[in-house]
């Protein structure tokens, strides 16, 4: 009887784990237009896995520019207007199912171009079957730079764009009262650890020294031996830039918080911190602490309240906006504006070069594609407030453009990457 | 001198992080002999109790909201102590005395909770409700009609199935109304602030600054332990859980009701998971995979004290805490500050986060090669296998 009981019990726990699994299932409908026909992009983030947090805001913004590109008619193709549908795939957080879902996409589902990415790691993995392929990716965020694929169009800032004008404010700012040093603090992997060169770079060019770096395992939460040692850098104080990705982040604000690092005396600059992250993290454990984006959902212009204000229609009101979010947004029009002007979305070249050259008025202001398949932007500097958003401190009021290979590193100063050029290093050649 | 004091604050308040999070797990391990592998799901369960508690007396405000903690402290340890106390019933029961079994079940469970914290809604729940609740009577009903009947199984699997399809259905309607279809958490981290009293600095004695939480954290686990070893040496049911861990037949035999003791002590684990899991919202993350960060270390302190004993469980996380942050913050170059070049160099190259860890690993792994069974192995005739 026991046995049997048991049995049932497990059929039943089975049962209960099935419907909870399915219950995250659903459908969606198509409304028919008046279409000349259909083209498929590819949508490609993680919807499951840690990174789920923060792919499946790209995603429902890379929807919501194509709905609105199909209710105002479509993507208009030598005078033929074309649906776009989209093709949403998982890359689950794992880095080679991303290299998996891209074949597929591209082979079976013959998709025009593929949206997707956030980790360098996601972006690394991708690169191969694009350049293999000869096929077409925008990825969406701020990165490490040292990379320009002719494949790839990079829609996020690179750190001439973000880290470098950040270092200079923070000099400007603080330099004078808790001297030009800066401790370093990230996350053990690619982006944290590339851009922290950079830094170091730049602080010795500005004549300031980096008295520590310190990178902990993503995930991991105990932040102890790291204020002692900036304690012990910075006695009285000193200025903290901070890469880390994801949970640790909430670990050091909230342990820094209670070891009495305030930031008044250690001012501290994300880049990894936009407003989603400090809905997470608690706006009491950030506040007056700096990031610096491309854009801040504080930001006050037409496009960006008409931005901010379609998403939360579309998502909910208690939603918030942010630089990731705009990037994906961003590149999706970008494509568009681009296919339109060549008149093709098949003829990849052909679209790639057009690309170049092509404008979008964006939430942040206007964005410009260059050679290099970077886009220009907009920076700002933002001081993150009690209500969870930022007061914007410094705007660069024009887009900034993107230099790709590193000018302060020494390995690839002088190095620039121009894809309109007829040269077989074109991505990378000396200037 | 300071700094060096400071240190061994900061090393006992690791350790005492990962004492709170292990004593659950050892108890559960020690006396069951049953490896828990949802424990780290049970903290985050005890995190997100935290919030809700948290989000109920928000809008009271002031005073009151300042008092939340010690009432999400108690009650998550209610909470998650009714879930494990529930888990055990209906699961880890039947599966006594199959290590392997277990382990896969309880990892499971583990992702059934992280899934169900994720995409419950109140429709959901619902939903749920309504299919235990027909598969759960149906089933009666079934077994009072056919009780001798050899294809009873086969009806009672065919009519759970039939209340999950239900139970599906109904929440696939219920999900059409907004309100109840919007998910309590989602799959968002949460924000869990701690209260204001916990938040900054309590002052500083003889130079070196005293961060509330973690002398909170330190008495709190402290405090734990003492009433745990308490509880286990001088009540009553302490004394027949030892009874139990030591003979399980004999315990039996002389009258000892063996599965409410099992009960209690798979509760009493969980309930300590859901206090630390409820200590940790002042600490870090709090998200539906915040178990997973923590099970490792767990598990770590466990093997290296040694199964199921407390004294071992407590100096090996203080010992691990230790080297953690006198190794990863380099004060040791501070303190001896003539030290030949070579050995300099040894020690900055650990002193960051990523190898302090690195040589914790290390170390335990050649403090087993010593002593395989932990500090403190258990002797004599232990847990019935």
């Amino acid at each position: 009887m026991v046995q049997k009981l048991s049995r049932r019990l497990f059929a039943g726990i089975a049962a209960t784990a099935v419907s909870i699994t399915l219950v995250s299932c659903g459908g969606g409908g198509d409304t028919a237009g008046d279409f000349d026909g259909e083209v498929k992009v590819g949508i490609l983030h993680s919807l499951s896995g840690t990174m789920a947090i923060s792919e499946t805001t790209l995603k429902e913004v890379e929807e919501m520019a194509i709905k609105e590109i199909n209710e105002a008619g479509g993507v208009k193709v030598d005078g033929k207007s074309y649906k776009i549908v989209a093709v949403a795939e998982d890359g689950a957080s794992d880095w080679p199912t991303f290299a998996e879902k891209s074949q597929k996409l591209i082979d079976s589902d013959n998709v025009a171009v593929v949206f997707g990415g956030w980790t360098s790691a996601s972006r690394k993995a991708m690169l191969p079957v694009y350049e293999a392929k000869n096929h077409m990716l925008f990825y969406p965020i701020q990165y490490e730079g040292q990379e320009c694929s002719r494949n790839i169009f990079y829609t996020g800032a690179v750190p001439n764009q973000q880290a470098e004008p950040a270092v200079d404010w923070l000099m400007k700012t603080y330099g004078d009262k808790l001297g030009k040093k800066v401790y370093l603090v990230g996350s053990d992997y690619v982006y944290p650890r590339t851009a922290n060169t950079i830094i170091k770079e730049q602080m010795k060019a500005l004549g300031g020294e980096t008295v520590g770096e310190d990178y902990i395992p993503l995930g991991n939460t105990e932040v102890a031996p790291i204020i002692a040692k900036i304690k012990e850098a910075f006695p009285d104080g000193g200025i903290i830039i901070n890469t880390l990705n994801g949970d640790s982040n909430v670990a050091l604000f909230k342990q820094f918080k209670a070891a009495g690092i305030d930031p008044e005396k250690y001012p501290i600059m994300s880049f990894s911190i936009a407003e989603e992250e400090i809905r997470q993290i608690g706006p009491e454990y950030t506040t007056g602490t700096y990031a610096t984006w491309n854009f801040f959902m504080s930001l006050d212009t037409p496009a960006s309240k008409k931005f901010t204000s379609d998403f939360q229609a579309m998502y909910g009101d208690d939603r918030v906006t942010g630089d990731p979010a705009e990037s994906a947004y961003n590149m999706v029009y970008l494509w568009k504006n681009a296919v339109e002007k060549a008149g093709t979305f098949e003829d990849l070249d052909k679209v790639r070069e057009t690309m170049i050259g092509i404008k979008f008025a964006a939430p942040q202001g206007e964005i410009e594609m260059y050679p290099n398949h970077h886009t220009s932007e907009r920076v700002l500097i933002g001081e993150a407030q009690e209500d969870g958003q930022f007061k914007i401190l410094e705007d660069s009021k024009t887009a900034i453009p993107p230099l790709p290979w590193n000018q302060f590193v020494p390995e690839t100063k002088g190095f620039t990457c121009d894809w309109t050029q007829d040269r077989p290093d074109a991505g990378k050649f000396k200037m | 001198m300071e700094l060096f004091f400071s240190q061994i604050l900061d090393g006992l308040s690791i350790g005492s992080v990962l004492l709170l999070a292990a004593t659950g797990l050892a108890i559960v391990f020690g006396l069951m002999g049953v490896i828990n592998l949802a424990h780290g799901e049970l903290m985050m369960l005890g995190a997100y109790v935290t919030y809700v508690v948290q989000s109920i007396f928000r809008p009271m405000g002031g005073i009151v909201f300042e008092l939340y903690y010690p009432v999400a402290l108690v009650l998550s340890f209610v909470v998650t102590a009714l879930v494990g106390v529930l888990l055990e019933r209906t699961l880890i029961r039947k599966l006594y005395g199959r290590p392997l079994e277990t382990l896969l079940a309880t990892w499971g469970v583990s992702l059934i909770l992280i899934q169900l914290i994720r995409s419950i809604s109140t429709a959901m729940l619902l939903g749920i409700l309504v299919a235990i609740a027909i598969g759960y009577f149906g089933n009666r009903v079934l077994r009072s009609k056919m009780a001798e009947k050899p294809y009873l199984p086969y009806v009672s699997g065919l009519f759970w199935a039939i209340a999950t399809v239900i139970g599906l259905v109904s929440v696939n309607l219920l999900s059409s109304s907004r309100a109840l279809a919007g998910a309590w958490f989602g799959p968002r981290n949460i924000d869990v602030t701690a209260p204001k009293w916990l938040q900054g600095s309590w002052g500083s004695i003889a130079g070196i600054e005293l961060p509330g939480l973690r002398i909170f954290i330190i008495l709190l686990s402290a405090v734990l332990l003492l009433a745990t070893v308490w509880f286990l040496s001088k009540s009553a049911w302490g004394l027949r859980i030892r009874a139990v861990t030591q003979n399980r037949q004999m315990s039996n035999c002389l009258g000892i009701p063996t599965d409410r003791v099992d009960s209690i002590t798979f509760g009493l684990g969980s309930g300590l998971a859901g206090v630390a899991g409820c200590a940790i919202t002042l600490l870090g993350s709090v998200g539906p995979n915040l178990g997973a960060a923590y099970i490792v270390s767990c598990f770590m302190v466990i093997v290296l004290g040694g199964v199921g004993n407390l004294l071992g469980t407590v100096l090996a996380s203080l010992m691990l805490g230790l080297i953690q942050s006198v190794v990863g913050s380099g004060s040791l170059l501070i303190v001896f500050p003539d030290m030949p070049a070579a050995a300099r160099g040894v020690i900055e190259f650990f002193a960051t986060t990523s190898m302090s860890l690195v040589l914790v690993f290390i170390f335990i792994i050649a403090f087993l090669q010593f002593r395989p069974n932990g500090m403190f192995p258990q002797k004599g005739r232990s847990v019935d296998a």
